[in-house]
């Protein structure tokens, strides 16, 4: 005779602590009229090196700060350091993405309430980082011209939980036969719509453009965050 | 590789619930979206891992794969993706980055000692 097995059931959801955690930050964010823009690409893709000239570009019109993670060294908080942002490292250890409570941590002692744009880079990683919401409003995906056309077609799961893909190095596509139609035309098929933008932080080309898309959702959010504040006036 | 990290959070929470209802865990079942970003292989090895020393040492873990479903705006019905490499309904071509399921990474059942 066989026994159907015992089920107990329950439902949870494992990344709970994460996903809760991260819906507080936020919820924070918001209401402190801070955008939080987070950076994901492999090691290599020039995170840092955009992330620097952001920060420079952005900060005369801008209250701006910058956290960075990494497994080791506080090398990358001392590049972003000479923009004059307030940086912060965030060293992981042996863990090979940022989580929403390593960022909570990293806030502590900041006035966040003080800033405008709130820049979190992670650590270079395709595949870990997608699994975790960081309370982040935007959530850049790089890849750069050195790393191939498929890099989407291969990674579909960080693309997936991104909203926009900025493709770097430009200033190096023809020396490596970049297939700039090709890299496109991956990042539509798995992530349809999604906003590209194709720059080379080091000559400067197509840096415009993403600015303005940083700059453009940061003003969108604030009056919508206005219309929230006068709805409650126009029902009375 | 953070699938151990992952199967320990599993381990955790199940610990706490067996304990907490005082029972014996055999088995624990978990839907593991396609989307997720969580490697299956990875995890199966990790969960034997996480389990040394606690309550749950020798149960297994028992994965069942959730495939991506989208809603096409076309045909206006939820389908089931065929690859991940292309978000498109599989029966009308149309683009759709609506994702209804795929993401789960989710304790469903206990599998009690009999």
């Amino acid at each position: 005779m066989t026994t159907e097995p015992r089920l107990l059931e329950v439902r949870k959801n494992v990344l709970k602590q994460n996903d809760v955690l991260a819906r507080a930050l936020r919820d924070r964010f918001r209401a402190q009229n801070t955008s939080v823009i987070s950076l994901v690409s492999s090691p290599g893709a020039g995170k840092t090196t955009l992330l620097e000239r952001t920060l420079t570009l952005l900060r005369e019109r801008y209250r701006i700060a910058a956290l960075v993670g990494d497994l080791a060294t506080e090398n990358d908080a001392q590049r972003l350091a000479r923009s004059g942002v307030p940086v912060k490292q965030i060293v992981t250890g042996t863990v090979c993405h940022l989580e929403a409570a390593m960022v909570e941590r990293a806030l502590d002692g900041w006035d966040v309430g003080q800033l405008d744009l709130l820049f979190v880079e992670n650590v270079g990683n395709l595949v870990c980082p997608a699994s975790y919401d960081l309370g982040e409003d935007l959530r850049l995906v790089m890849l750069s011209v050195t790393e191939g056309e498929d890099k989407p077609l291969k990674y579909p799961t960080i693309f997936n939980s991104a909203d926009a893909a900025v493709i770097t190095k430009c200033d190096l596509a023809a020396a490596v036969d970049f297939d700039e139609r090709a890299a496109l035309a991956n990042i539509q098929a798995v992530r349809p719509g999604m906003p590209v933008f194709l720059l080379s932080a080091k000559s400067g080309e197509g840096i415009d453009n993403y600015l303005e898309f940083l700059t453009r959702r940061l003003h969108r959010r604030r009056s919508d965050a206005a219309d929230e504040n006068i709805a409650p006036a126009e029902v009375h | 590789m953070h699938e151990l990290s992952i199967a320990m959070s599993i381990v955790d929470m199940a610990q706490e619930e067996a304990e907490r209802r005082n029972l014996q865990v055999d088995a624990v079942h978990l839907e593991l979206g396609a989307l997720s970003g969580v490697v299956k292989e990875a995890l199966l090895f990790s969960y034997g891992v996480a389990c040394d020393g606690t309550l749950l040492e020798g149960s297994r873990l028992v994965v069942k794969d959730v495939p991506i479903e989208v809603f096409c705006p076309t045909c206006n019905v939820p389908k089931t993706l065929t690859s991940m490499q292309w978000f498109h309904c599989p029966d009308c071509g149309a683009a759709t980055s609506e994702i209804l399921h795929g993401k789960e990474l989710v304790i469903t059942a206990l599998e009690l000692k009999q």
